[in-house]
């Protein structure tokens, strides 16, 4: 099993803005049971995949050379559950980045109806200077994953152009072009 | 610029923000991590916070000097020496060392910052700024 809380991102702006959803399925084992058989997303890994949202965003700014902690959630209110069937839809959008970490706001909304909403820090640590994961994630299921979630597809800077694949991860994937 | 009670009453906010305290809590002689509960990671949520709310830059270890307290050319047995300490002072001349001085183990050294010296800092940077 993989520590996906997203599906995919719909729209990312380098260094600014990100949005992903998330489909609710009862397909997924952790909503059978959750809240006394009332079938409902946790709250947890709500907070966990608009993390994500926010942590991508932050890690792609830097080219995925550093890792990206997630340091504190400062605050998190949620408004309402999030039930099969449903599509969350995780907007981050950074207040604050630089190279000693970054901060910030996401929403969570179902259609219209904001959902939750959550103020989130991360630290950025090169460590031992093994780029995203500091060694720790192999780098060519991170640029699948990368891949899966249509980061290069949607992706654009702010100036409106395409996104690339860093040159280290591209060429983990076998992609790079000599 | 800002008076000091506007220092204060932003310093404050962003305390209360960071640290889920109370505002009542956050008074100039309360302690950042003694009386506030501050962590480390807290520092850095604070810092950003500060940043926008005084549209200022703080460059990283100015507010707390991790450097110093992490090197071996000043820290030794667990104390700051006088070298570490001149540096200190240099460096924070918004913070009141005096009590740390006299023990200066590195391990209280958070446990000193008050929320006076936080806003002495902002006060400071926004005077470097005018």
């Amino acid at each position: 099993m993989r520590w996906f809380w997203i599906d995919r991102f719909t729209e990312f702006t380098s260094g600014q803005r990100a949005t992903a959803v998330k489909t609710v399925s009862l397909s997924e084992e952790h909503v059978h049971d959750h809240l006394c058989g009332t079938s409902t997303m946790p709250n947890s890994l709500i907070i966990e995949g608009m993390a994500q949202t926010a942590g991508l965003l932050a890690g792609e700014h830097y080219g995925f050379q550093e890792s990206v902690i997630l340091a504190k959630v400062a605050k998190v209110r949620f408004h309402e559950r999030a039930t099969p069937g449903e599509t969350l839809t995780y907007r981050a959008v950074l207040t604050t980045i630089d190279e000693s970490g970054a901060r910030a706001e996401v929403t969570s909304h179902l259609g219209e109806r904001l959902q939750a909403e959550m103020e989130v820090l991360f630290a950025h640590a090169d460590i031992d200077g093994e780029g995203a994961g500091g060694g720790l994630f192999d780098e060519r299921d991170f640029a699948t994953t990368l891949r899966a979630l249509r980061m290069y597809e949607v992706g654009q800077t702010p100036e409106g152009e395409p996104i690339k694949m860093p040159r280290h991860l591209a060429v983990a994937e076998g992609s790079a072009v000599a | 610029m800002a008076t000091r009670e506007e220092i204060f009453e932003k310093v404050q906010a962003a305390l209360v923000d960071a640290l889920a305290v109370d505002d009542d809590e956050v008074t100039p002689e309360a302690t950042l991590v003694g009386d506030l509960g501050a962590e480390s990671i807290d520092f850095l949520d604070i810092v950003f916070r500060l940043e926008k709310g005084f549209d200022i830059s703080i460059p990283r270890g100015e507010l707390f000097p991790e450097d110093i307290l992490t090197s071996a050319d000043y820290v030794v047995d667990g104390k700051i020496n006088e070298a570490g300490l001149a540096l200190l002072k240099e460096r924070m001349p918004f913070a009141d060392l005096s009590t740390f001085e006299k023990n200066p183990e590195v391990q209280e050294f958070a446990t000193q910052l008050t929320v006076q010296d936080m806003c002495n800092f902002v006060e400071s940077k926004l005077s470097d700024a005018a």
